[in-house]
């Protein structure tokens, strides 16, 4: 039986291949831009609150800074303790368009010996963990010029 | 000043991994800190706790908990929750009811018996908690945001990890002379470097562990001091607040993203440089004026964050006033005289408490070994989880 494909948020990315992106929102008034989305009210407190568009974000940005898990982190994060602890790099990415800082895992293989501040880096569909029925997908950042 | 209140009493339950209840440690420290005022419990009219998780329902109960330990009073109470900023929100509620005059004598106390290794975020599958979704969706655990300051700082200041152990290597000393530390060692930058790396680039001895331990102090209008016989006590002048403004653009933990500075440029200042501001105007002091400065050193590099946010020096000098040994004892401004969350370990609603503990011994000149000689005025500083700010200004 073939696991279904399922994002682990709903809301925060859509497509596939190049055109994977991330989602936020937009305010109709004040233009801030949300990413987690915000779909209540826009947060910018001298706005008067418009209506909350969705739209993608950048797809490539800046690294803001980047660090790594070299031990096992508790749950809600889900591994496989039957396997030895693989360490997985995470990045700040600084999106110059939406003037905004997102983190996220990079894709498999990237280490922290492989980046530095100021790189460029563009998101990628990504797999975050399998499960018996289930596929859950995420979003990675990849160097750009580096193939996964 | 009619804004000052006095205390009176300060006391603590030491830092270690003593697998008993937080209410234990809590109540040890609240006996203390009113044998240290030479009050009977009975003399106190509000208890405000910083609170913890307690299993069952409601979860979170600290004032009651206490009072119902040291023996039913009929006092005032409240319970307050703030993350690392409990202990001085806590404070600060005590504070604002003897100003208001609700209550002469207030007892504030905080303590927790904390899980090894990890914080982690309540169970369940709870996708509308930002807590929860950084440890789900990323695994990001709080060292990933101290990693992250900590490379931001090389990247941009050229900060070494030779600094960042530097600052270890300071809190270690002092750890080795407060009986309530939880680690009494000393420790070399060798063996800084020769640890484990935990969130690249800082390694096991850059990180604060967690710790169980508790922390109280008994506070007073001016008046009840005077009465009391306390005619010169330390006083506290400003507890500090102030959440962040909009829009954050420094990753903050738990946060997954920043706010966008599109539609509005953000501040000149960061969010903890804001929180030391709010502070020092309304103590009506400056940087110039500290004594010295107790702050949250949950990563060897944050310590150093909090150099440049609490203005002691200009940004990206704090690695160099750290080697001209300004921030170590007998230095312009000692920093951890304690010897910090370093020294201690994260017992969260117990160390801004445990801080101004701190402060009050130093105060009084009754910090022993760890002496800063003549102090004046003194800071606290540390940031909760969700845009708490806290910070304590006392004076002598």
């Amino acid at each position: 039986m073939s696991r279904t494909r399922t994002p682990v948020v709903t809301g925060w990315f859509a497509g596939e291949g190049d055109d994977f992106r991330l989602l936020g929102t937009r305010c109709s008034v004040c233009a801030s831009v949300f990413f987690p989305r915000e779909d209540a009210a826009c947060r910018n407190p001298g706005c008067s609150g418009g209506e909350l568009i969705e739209v993608s974000l950048s797809r490539r940005g800046r690294v803001w800074s980047y660090t790594d898990s070299r031990y096992r982190p508790p749950s809600p994060y889900v591994s496989d303790r039957e396997l030895k602890w693989q360490p997985y790099a995470l990045i700040a990415v600084e999106l110059a368009a939406e003037r905004l800082v997102v983190l996220g895992q990079t894709v498999p293989g990237v280490t922290v010996a492989d980046l530095a501040v100021g790189m460029e880096v563009e998101v990628v569909p990504g797999v975050l963990n399998e499960d018996a029925e289930t596929t859950w997908t995420t979003w990675h950042w990849r160097p750009t010029g580096v193939t996964a | 000043m009619t804004g000052e209140v006095a205390v009176l009493g300060a006391g603590m339950h030491p830092w270690g991994k003593w697998g008993r209840s937080f209410v234990e440690y809590g109540t040890a420290a609240a006996r203390e800190a009113l044998s240290d005022a030479g009050l009977d419990w009975r003399q106190v009219g509000s208890i405000v706790g910083a609170d913890t998780v307690r299993g069952g329902y409601p979860g979170y109960v600290a004032g009651a908990t206490f009072a119902k330990a040291l023996g039913w009073q009929g006092a005032r109470v409240a319970s307050v929750y703030a993350a690392c900023a409990s202990g001085a929100q806590a404070v600060d509620t005590a504070r604002a009811q003897i100003l208001s005059g609700l209550a002469d004598v207030v007892l504030v106390v905080g303590a927790d018996a904390a899980p090894k290794g990890f914080f982690r975020p309540a169970g369940g599958d709870r996708h509308d908690d930002p807590d929860w979704l950084r440890f789900r969706v990323l695994g990001a655990t709080n060292p990933t945001y101290f990693g992250l300051y900590a490379r931001r700082r090389m990247a941009v200041h050229g900060d070494t990890l030779e600094d960042f152990a530097q600052v270890k290597v300071k809190n270690a000393a002092m750890g080795a002379l407060n009986p309530n530390a939880r680690y009494r060692k000393r420790v070399t930058a060798e063996e800084v470097a020769a640890s484990a790396v935990v969130a690249d680039p800082l390694r096991l001895l850059d990180i604060c562990a967690t710790s169980d331990g508790g922390a109280a102090l008994v506070l007073s209008s001016m008046e009840f001091a005077r009465r009391h016989g306390a005619a010169d006590p330390v006083r506290i002048r400003a507890v500090s607040t102030v959440t962040p403004r909009y829009p954050t653009t420094v990753l903050d933990l738990p946060d997954i993203a920043t706010d966008s500075a599109l539609a509005v440029e953000p501040a000149a200042e960061t969010f903890r440089a804001s929180i030391a501001r709010a502070a020092y105007e309304e103590a009506g002091v400056g940087p110039r004026d500290l004594s010295l400065a107790e702050v949250y050193d949950l990563s060897t590099a944050l310590e150093l964050q909090w150099y440049e946010d609490l203005g002691l020096c200009g940004e990206g000098g704090a690695a160099k006033l750290l080697a001209e040994g300004a921030t170590a004892p007998g230095g312009r401004i000692p920093v951890n005289m304690s010897g910090g969350l370093s020294s201690f370990g994260e017992a969260v609603p117990a160390q801004a408490i445990a801080q101004v503990c701190e402060l009050t011994r130093q105060l009084r000149g009754t910090a022993g070994a760890r002496q800063v000689a003549g102090a004046r005025v003194g800071v606290t500083a540390n940031q909760g989880l969700f845009g708490h700010g806290s910070a304590v200004i006392a004076v002598r």
